[in-house]
Order: structure tokens, then C-alpha cells, then sequence
């Protein structure tokens, strides 16, 4: 299979199941499109025809180049993986790598669009304690396997509201990650609010990663990001986001900004994050009910879409301009990414990842947390639930109809659980709208990896 | 122009020998926290 697309004047075609990516010029982009479906003889006579100012001969050796890269597994490639979909985590049965600590179900900010409702998850207000979090700590020891990197994210609600906690189980991890053969790499999601000096320096300390909350622009991030009088958490936030990141040193964080129908123009929100110094950059369509006013609308998507290829084109021009910056759905190492075990495992959830609430239980994914259909058992005894850890083991890109005859599969591997389930009923569902905007970040990532590629070697013609 | 240019990428297929150790970062952790993609994750594979 392949997918051929033109963006920013590259004509791109990508071998899907080789992970094979080619530039090339209009005549060549119109006969791998027709490769498939017409003959030779014929295909060669109407490109003949379509370029007059190429000979016949010339198009006849571009069809022996595709040829010879069909023939060498560049083009065209079959997918042959389906058989391999449950053998990575089959390989890993029960092993369980990534903890999201609920460490805060409570939020010093009142957010309308929240997914977690104010940080509550549909339930009480409530902390972990020391004990608790010691004991999810263990729990993800003991049921790690061989597997060296753990990661644990200190979530919440606000988890900065908990922060002595955090701070006692990073010490108690520490204490014991030796000795159990592990490494544990931490991450702090925050709202910025209760950021002081002793925050910023356990933060550039402990954390591998830190996420800040910050959705661009004043008046947007103001419309939902308001503590609990109704007021803006703009100004409160920014400077203590721009000192924590300039203490940082080079450490990863990420600013990650939600976009609601209230801002699917949100490049400018993207731009602002820039004006204000920050450079690894995270933008995220807003999760949240069918009904809420928030939600992005058929009306917003094409809009969403420009801002996608306009925001590849701002990453290109500012890496001409020596001011290059990250975008997180633009990562892409194009030699050294997932193996295909991966790309076709699915995300996790449920089984190598899941979230802890305050109190202990086990979900299999912080977006499922005060569903109790999804509650999978706690971390003393472990899961119990087998039906849905099973429901989960099983989700991977072939579980999934509507992902066979897409070319995007092996990028995005079925995409994301929670978001199927919220738009279908199914964690085997297909979360559609979702997947338009993947498809097109895709396209741009991919875009802006060749033009990286390209003028690192110093070839600048397209 | 020449008619073709083949980016240098990781072979999938040449990935299903010595892949699936299993030591990548889970997909959304960490980051997003709200939409899956695996395409921008690194391969931590020592022996790959």
C-alpha cells in the first residue's frame, strides 16, 4: 500500500508497510498512481501524452525505477504483519511499565473544558497519600518484568497541590530503583499556579519531563483556564512557566496548549507560545462531550487543517532562520522510530500502562478514571478484571475494520482507546474526526522530516 | 530534478527481526495525555 500527497511543493509518496518514504517529480508521482491499476504500455502512452516535454524513453526508465523499487521492498510492499499484532504484548503479558499517578483528585483552577471535571473525575475530591503512592511504586516494580526504564507521571487534577507526596514517593523511588534494576523517569504535568522555587528546582532535578498547562493567547487561555473566583490564570502562570523553563536547562518539557472550538485558529496561539520564549510545543484538540460547547465542530476541521500545514511551513521558515522549534505531532525520526512490533501494538492502555486513582485502584488509562465499567482492580491485589485488561490486550491496529485500508495505520496504531470509546461507545471503535486530524499532522511531520533532510545535505531544490 | 529521491527511513520489514523489546516510552504518557500516535516515539532497542 502507499499514499502519495503534495504539500508545500514536495510530491510525496510513502510505502506504508516498509515505512519507505520518496520525493519525486510530477511525472513520476503520476505514474506510481497509476502503476497499480493500469498497464504499461498504456500508462507510459498517457504520461507520454500528459508531458510532452518528457520522451517516451525517459518515462519508460522511470517505470523500471519503480519497478526496481518495488522489487527491492520500497514500494508497494505487502503488509504481512497481521500475524504480529498480539506478539509483542504477548511477549510482554502482564508486564506493566508506566504508572499515571492520580496524585490530585483536586484543581486550584476551574477549567470548563476539563475532561477530568475540575480535576474530580466524576467522583470526590481527594489526595493520594505517601502509602498509597509507595505501594503503586512497588506494585509497578514487582510487575515490571525485566523491563529497566519505568515511567511514572505525577498527574491529577493539580498535582502540585499534593506536592509534598510527590516529593517523598520521587525519594522513596529513588531509594529503591538500584536495587530493583530499574530507572524511573518521572513527569509533572501542572497548571503553573503553585510553581515557587522549590518547585522549579526539584522539577529540573527529578523530572525527565515536565507538562505545562498553557493554551496560548491571554484571551483564550483565559476563557477556560480560571480559578475558582471566574479570573484568568494567564498572568499568574506565564512568568513562573518562563522561569522554570529558562532554569531548566535544556531538559525536556513540553507546553502543551488544549484548542476547543473556541480557538481552531490556534497557530496563533502557537505563535504566541513562541513570543514568549518557549520552543518544545505541544497543541491538543480538546476531549470532552458531545454536547459541550467546547467541542470542535465539522465547521472548525478544515480550518484545523490549515493550521496544520501552515504551522509545517512556520517550523520550516524559522529552521531557515536558525530559530527552529518542536512540535510534539511533528517528532518523527524517520531512521530511528518504532519497529513494527510497536506501531501495531496500539497504545498500552490497560495492560503496560495504567492509572492509579488517590485511593488505588487500577484503570487502564487516566481518560477511563471514574468509569467504573473500566475499573481493572487495585494495586495490592492486582488486576482482577480480566475481561477488560483483555478487551484492551487485544485492541491493536488489525482489531479495528475501519484501519485496515488506512494508510496512516502503522503511524498512528489505532489510535487512542479512550477517544474511541467516547466517540463510538467502543475502545474498538474509530474516533473519525480524530483520525482527519492525525492524518494531517502525519502529512506535515513527514513533510518537515524531508526538508530537514534535505537541507542538512545541503540540497535545497525540491 | 531527478525523478525520484528516497528518503533514508527505518525498514519495517528488516524491523520485525530484532524488534519488540518493549523498552519505548507507552505511547501518550508523558506528553499529550489525549490523542495516540507512536509514529513520534524513539526506538530504545540496544541491540537493534
Amino acid at each position: 500500500m502507499i499514499h502519495q500527497y503534495k504539500l508545500n511543493g514536495y510530491n510525496i509518496v510513502l510505502d506504508i508497510c516498509s515505512g519507505g518514504v520518496h520525493v519525486v517529480d510530477d511525472v513520476t508521482y503520476d505514474l506510481i498512481g497509476g502503476f497499480e491499476s493500469t498497464g504499461r504500455e498504456e500508462l507510459v502512452d498517457e504520461l507520454a501524452s500528459r508531458y510532452p516535454d518528457i520522451g517516451r524513453e525517459e518515462i519508460d526508465g522511470i517505470y523500471d525505477d519503480v519497478c526496481a523499487l518495488k522489487e527491492n521492498g520500497q514500494l508497494f510492499t505487502e503488509d504481512t504483519y497481521e500475524d504480529k499484532a498480539g506478539e509483542l504484548k504477548a511477549k510482554t503479558n502482564g508486564v506493566v511499565k508506566a504508572l499515571c499517578l492520580h496524585i490530585a483528585h483536586t484543581c486550584n483552577l476551574n477549567c470548563e473544558y476539563c475532561f477530568a471535571s475540575q480535576g474530580k473525575y466524576h467522583g470526590e475530591r481527594a489526595v493520594m497519600s505517601f502509602e498509597v503512592g509507595k505501594r503503586a511504586l512497588d506494585f509497578l516494580i514487582e510487575n515490571s518484568g525485566s523491563r529497566h526504564n519505568l515511567e511514572v507521571d505525577f498527574f491529577g487534577g493539580e498535582p502540585l497541590m499534593n506536592f509534598d507526596v510527590v516529593k517523598q514517593l520521587v525519594e522513596y523511588a529513588r531509594s529503591v530503583e538500584k536495587q530493583a534494576g530499574k530507572n524511573f523517569r518521572f513527569t509533572l504535568t501542572t497548571n503553573g499556579m503553585l510553581i515557587d522555587d522549590d518547585v522549579i528546582d526539584f522539577a529540573n532535578r527529578e523530572m525527565s519531563n515536565v507538562v505545562l498547562s498553557l493554551d496560548g493567547r491571554k484571551e483564550i487561555h483565559d476563557r477556560y483556564r480560571v480559578d475558582y473566583a471566574g479570573n484568568g490564570s494567564w498572568e499568574k502562570i506565564v512568568p513562573k512557566f518562563q522561569e522554570l523553563v529558562k532554569a531548566r536547562g535544556g531538559k525536556n518539557y513540553y507546553m502543551r496548549g488544549t484548542f476547543t472550538h473556541r480557538n481552531p485558529d490556534f497557530l496563533e496561539d502557537i505563535k504566541t507560545m513562541l513570543d514568549l520564549g518557549f520552543t518544545e510545543l505541544s497543541m491538543e484538540p480538546v476531549v470532552c462531550g458531545e454536547n459541550d460547547p467546547a467541542r470542535l465542530t465539522e465547521e472548525d476541521l478544515p480550518i484545523v487543517l490549515k493550521q496544520y500545514e501552515d504551522l509545517a511551513k512556520l517550523m520550516i521558515e524559522r529552521d531557515r532562520e536558525g530559530k527552529p522549534f518542536t512540535f510534539y505531532h511533528y517528532m518523527i525520526d524517520l531512521k530511528g522510530g518504532p519497529c513494527i512490533y510497536k506501531r501495531i501494538s496500539g497504545c498500552g492502555s490497560g495492560t503496560e500502562y495504567m492509572a492509579v486513582t488517590p485511593w488505588g485502584d487500577l484503570y487502564p488509562c487516566h481518560q477511563f478514571v471514574g468509569d467504573e465499567k473500566f475499573l481493572l482492580g487495585n494495586i495490592w491485589d492486582g488486576v482482577k478484571n480480566t475481561a477488560v485488561r483483555e478487551d484492551f490486550f487485544n485492541c491493536n491496529v488489525y482489531a479495528r475494520e475501519e484501519c485496515k485500508d488506512c494508510w496512516a495505520r502503522l503511524y498512528c496504531s489505532g489510535g487512542c482507546a479512550a477517544n474511541a470509546y467516547h466517540a463510538t461507545g467502543s475502545v474498538r471503535g474509530v474516533y473519525k474526526y480524530g483520525c482527519e486530524l492525525f492524518k494531517k499532522r502525519m502529512e506535515c511531520a513527514i513533510m518537515v522530516a524531508i526538508d530537514r533532510e534535505f537541507n542538512q545535505d545541503g540540497n535545497t531544490d525540491k | 530534478m531527478e525523478h525520484i529521491k528516497t528518503v533514508s527511513t527505518r525498514n519495517l520489514c528488516e524491523s520485525a527481526k530484532k524488534g519488540g523489546c518493549g523498552e519505548c516510552q507507552t505511547s501518550c504518557q508523558s506528553a499529550c495525555k489525549t490523542s495516540c500516535g507512536i509514529a513520534n516515539q524513539q526506538c530504545e532497542n540496544k541491540n537493534k
